[in-house]
């Protein structure tokens, strides 16, 4: 029924093969059908739920992850063009003591309302943060990812905070009194 | 009543307090319900492929090549279901809500594409993907509606009073009608020549057409259900039904589980105690996720039943799109009377919904939308006539705003209409006409809480600066056209209201209860019926029971919504949650703290004295916080004490109580509508290119004066995310309907806003406190649905000088608007 399972019965036809990459700073071998999309193996094969589907033909972006350091959606990626990639997905952003400061920034903010979108934002966002891109960028650089619960300004505001903060650090913003919230 | 009170800084509720929830969504770690862990079979729905006939057949297509073998399958259809419940008679197969039409699997005829005839399940979903295209339905087709706004021939009346015979040869008003619901004041209710004589002395009579799209919630989380079944080891005797009954346990992607509970305990002919729902964290619902769960828990839960299996139905993107409700399509005709200074005499509006195949949600959307047509204005004659009707699309459905928008739409559009042709700003003839307080609705209702709805909009034109802006673009727009420029700009307004809470007597019907139950830890937890869906409840129900307690918030938790542990606090619509259901929370709270104070376990030496205590702690007109007047050490060490069973008392209860004065007539369509109504005004600036056509929003300033504001952050997040739905129904997002099928049912093809198609939306609160909402209160969910499109359409015009009537307005509705004004200016000059 959807364009996204087009290509199954290839998929079918081809016989497994083995796949590296680094997950989250960890090597993976996978023996897996080489057209799957990267985000179903995530899922099901490799227990990494936080990546979703929202649309499955690359247009939402709730299935971003980085791929050697660029935003991709997951959807559109067979698995077998990860091999000797670096993957990092939304379980792969926080540290072991911290969360990633644009994780911090999305709680704080009000950047996350249902949460569907979220992993994907965070996603790009850091590698907006990555890139030292600035706030100016934001609109732009994250038009690829749909939120349909914020209108998108909260989303701003918090990635934003996190352009604007060194590693490791969480913005400094008081627990509480969120920029935007008029908290008077 | 908190009226005027500050709140101290000890205060939760005003506060922008973060959401309980935030942690484990931006780190991926909350499981929607396609992330739980699962081991089952995968479900899938066999669907029409017409827009009306009898399916006659279903043919298994061998697909031995792609490796779908039909021994593997199980397959259920309405042959599996029984015609007659045996416990009230009426055809299990149909959903229970408003009428039961809608059918969960095709018996016979159908009315729609994309509707259920079969449900297939396997163990790998791959397989099964392909397995459901294999399955030919095979049909006699039946003449079907295309067309909401024509009139039905007579082989093409499905519902009403001709249905029967269906030989008449001209089918009677009702045919294919819904429901219809006429509201009317002054003049229009003593005769039709008193309404018509307002027409024909007014120095102005001004007519106009709006038409809106279907519009797609388009959560970002597609639906899903997962059913599992108890079997018993002693009865194996394979029926869907069988003696002793299963007890059925459904968990999903939803917004009410009580009315999945209602429809599945009919479905399947269960008692109460044997159909338990529970809400998966669900990724948004927008009214989406309201009544069609209740089919797609079905689907699954028989499916379950035939297999005994567990069994797991996720939608994607495009079965979503094409096959779950959407907003109603309208058609809207707004006549007004004017005198020579801009008063409005006299509406006569006359208001058409699309209902889709069936009446599911439509009489309610319809009434919502009547109830709003003419929003705060004091009109003293006024004739609304609204009607659902009947077409051969999937059922349109609930979505924020509940048919506000589309009436809102109309009649804000038209008073700018009206202000163009007597020469006035759009604004100055809002003024003339705007509603204060002692005065009445359309439906009869007087206002008399205290309102400054002129005020208030001044507010929000100061901010966006609309003289000057009037000023300004006027001037732009001269030298972009002596220039050559294609460059024009405008300035927009709308000013409306919306009432929250289910209408009329509604609320007493649901008779809403909530518990609250003290735990060890010496606080309590929450349980309602009401969802998460991205909104807030969580964070706002905290705030509102730790403040009702004088409690910190982490002593407060609030339980999972599953129908075997929370009761039925009604259903997450009708932007009721924080305001009904909130204040229910702050009463179960008082309940609970009453039964300790008078089984002693709380005592008078355990109060806080009279002097620390503010008029500000009393959380309304019906609950004076009574936890906040005890020491908080005291109070904690008395729900421990409750907790344990020691008490005697370990839950407190409230049940909803309908708020002192008048009553709704249901039958006259007057009297009290809603309790309170929120009042906003919107403004858009927009820059339209006469090149390309295309709309750019330059500047919008959402207004409204919401009572208390229960959480600024999420209040603010809650307006920006409405505002911007609402620009994308405004300018981008179409559901294509041809011969019944949708034919963009993806996103690619069905827009909505992105980052970059939106600016950032200044939103301003006013607050005047509702005596009967938590610390004042008022519903907001579906508020800033109304406004923005009529706002953005009255700048267009205003920038392009042509009416922009039909939504959304892309660049090819406003080129050709464009290019028909220049026709008939040609022809006239």
């Amino acid at each position: 029924m959807t364009v996204s399972h087009a290509h199954t019965h290839l998929a079918d036809a081809v016989p497994s093969q083995e796949v590296r990459f680094t997950l989250n700073g960890a090597p993976q071998k996978l023996s897996v059908r080489p057209f799957r999309r990267l985000l179903d193996v995530l899922r099901t094969d490799l227990d990494l739920p936080g990546t979703k589907e929202g649309c499955g033909e690359g247009e939402c972006g709730a299935c971003s992850v980085l791929i050697d350091g660029e935003p991709i959606n997951a959807c559109l990626v067979p698995v077998i063009q990860c091999e000797g990639t670096t993957i990092v997905t939304v379980e792969g952003l926080a540290g072991h003591d911290a969360l990633h400061p644009v994780q911090q920034a999305f709680m704080q903010h009000g950047g996350a309302q249902c949460g569907i979108c979220t992993p994907g934002m965070v996603v790009t966002a850091a590698w907006m943060r990555d890139q030292k891109l600035g706030p100016e960028a934001i609109r732009e650089k994250l038009a690829g990812n749909i939120c349909r619960c914020t209108g998108y300004s909260a989303i701003v505001n918090s990635v934003a905070a996190a352009l604007g903060t060194p590693d490791g650090t969480p913005d400094s913003t008081p627990d509480g009194a969120a920029p935007g919230g008029s908290d008077a | 009543m908190p009226d005027g009170n500050a709140l101290s800084p000890d205060h939760r509720v005003g506060r922008s307090v973060p959401r309980p929830d935030a942690r484990s969504k931006v780190t991926g770690e909350l499981r929607y319900i396609d992330d739980q862990p699962f081991s089952g079979l995968y479900g899938a729905t066999v669907r029409t492929r017409s827009a009306r006939g009898r399916v006659t057949g279903l043919r298994f297509v061998d697909g031995t090549d792609q490796g779908v073998d039909w021994r593997e399958f199980a397959v259920v259809t309405a042959n599996d279901i029984p015609r007659h419940s045996k416990l009230d008679g009426v055809d299990p197969n149909l959903v229970a809500l408003i009428a039961r039409d809608q059918p969960y699997l095709v018996r016979d005829e159908f009315r729609h594409v994309g509707e259920p005839v079969a449900l297939l399940a396997h163990p790998d979903p791959e397989i099964l993907r392909r397995a459901v295209d294999l399955v030919e339905v095979q049909t006699e087709p039946l003449p079907a509606v295309l067309d909401y706004r024509v009139p039905p021939t007579p082989g093409q009346v499905q519902h009403g009073d001709d249905s029967a015979s269906g030989t008449a040869s001209a089918p009677s008003d009702d045919a294919n009608v819904f429901s219809r619901i006429v509201v009317s004041k002054g003049a229009a209710d003593e005769s039709r020549d008193a309404f018509r004589a307002v027409f024909e002395s007014a120095a102005h009579v001004v007519e106009g057409v709006y038409e809106t799209p279907a519009q797609e919630q388009c959560y970002i989380e597609p639906n899903g259900m997962i059913a599992r079944v108890e079997v018993h080891d002693d009865d194996r005797e394979g029926a869907l039904w069988p003696t002793n009954p299963w007890k059925v346990v459904i968990e999903g992607s939803m917004q009410c589980p009580y009315y999945v509970h209602k429809a599945i305990t009919h479905l399947l002919q269960l008692p109460d105690d044997k159909v338990q729902i529970i809400q998966a964290p669900t990724g948004g619902g927008f009214g989406g996720k309201e009544d069609y769960p209740s089919i797609i828990a079905g689907h699954a839960a028989l499916l379950a039943l035939k297999t005994r299996q567990t069994v797991k139905i996720i939608y994607d993107r495009v079965e979503d799109l094409a096959a779950t409700t959407k907003r109603h399509p309208s058609h809207t005709r707004v006549c007004a009377a004017l005198d020579a200074d801009g008063k409005l005499l006299a509406i006569d509006m006359d208001v058409t919904l699309d209902g889709g195949a069936y009446v599911t949600l439509s009489p309610v959307v319809l009434s919502r939308g009547a109830i709003h047509a003419v929003g705060p204005y004091n009109i003293d004659h006024v004739r609304v006539h609204n009607r659902a009707v009947l077409s051969n699309t999937p059922p349109h459905g609930a979505f924020r705003g509940f048919g506000a928008p589309q009436t809102v739409f109309a009649f804000e559009r038209h008073l700018d209409r009206c202000a163009d042709a007597l020469g006035l700003d759009p604004v100055a003839l809002r003024r003339r006409n705007l509603i204060q307080r002692g005065e009445t609705l359309a439906i009869s209702q007087r206002i008399d809480e205290p309102i400054a709805i002129e005020a208030w909009m001044d507010e929000a034109l100061t901010d966006i600066d609309y003289t000057g802006k009037r000023a300004a673009y006027a001037a732009f727009n001269a030298d972009a056209q002596a220039s050559g420029s294609p460059l024009r700009r405008g300035v927009g307004v709308a000013v409306f209201m919306h009432g929250a809470g289910f209408t009329g007597s509604g609320e007493d019907y649901l008779a809403s209860e909530v518990m609250v139950r003290a735990h060890a830890r010496g606080g309590i937890e929450i349980c309602t019926a009401n969802t998460e869906i991205g909104q807030g409840s969580i964070t706002v129900f905290t705030q509102i029971a730790a403040d009702a307690l004088g409690l910190p918030m982490d002593l407060v938790s609030v339980a999972k919504p599953d129908t075997d542990h929370v009761p039925n606090s009604g259903p997450t619509v009708a932007s009721r949650t924080s305001m009904v259901v909130g204040h229910l929370v702050a009463r179960a709270c008082d309940d609970l703290v009453a039964r300790l104070a008078a089984n002693g376990t709380l005592t008078d030496d355990d109060r806080r004295s009279a002097d620390e205590l503010e008029t500000a702690d009393r959380v309304s007109a019906l609950s004076d916080a009574k936890g906040k007047q005890y020491r908080p050490d005291r109070l904690q060490a008395a729900l421990r004490c409750a907790a344990s069973d020691e008490a005697g008392a370990t839950e407190g209860w409230a049940t909803y109580q309908r708020p002192p004065g008048g009553a709704w007539d249901d039958k006259a369509y007057k009297g009290i509508a809603y309790g309170t109504y929120a009042w906003a005004t919107y403004c858009a600036a927009v820059e339209v290119d006469l090149t390309t056509f295309e709309t750019r929003i330059l500047d919008f300033v959402a207004g409204q004066e919401i009572g208390r504001v229960l959480n600024p952050l999420l209040a603010e997040g809650q307006i920006q995310g409405g505002v911007v739905q609402a620009m994308g129904w405004a300018l981008l997002e179409d559901t294509i309907y041809v011969d019944g099928h949708v034919k963009n049912p993806n996103m690619t093809n069905y827009v909505v806003p992105t980052f970059a198609d939106v600016p950032d939306v200044k939103v301003l609160f006013q607050e005047s406190p509702y005596a009967y909402g938590p610390w004042g209160a008022k519903g907001i969910g579906e508020l800033p649905m109304d406004g923005p499109a009529p706002a953005i359409c009255n700048a267009i015009s205003h920038a392009i000088g042509v009416q922009v009537d039909t939504i959304p307005a892309t660049p090819e509705r406003v080129m050709r608007a464009v290019l028909a004004a220049e026709r008939s200016q040609e022809a006239t000059s």
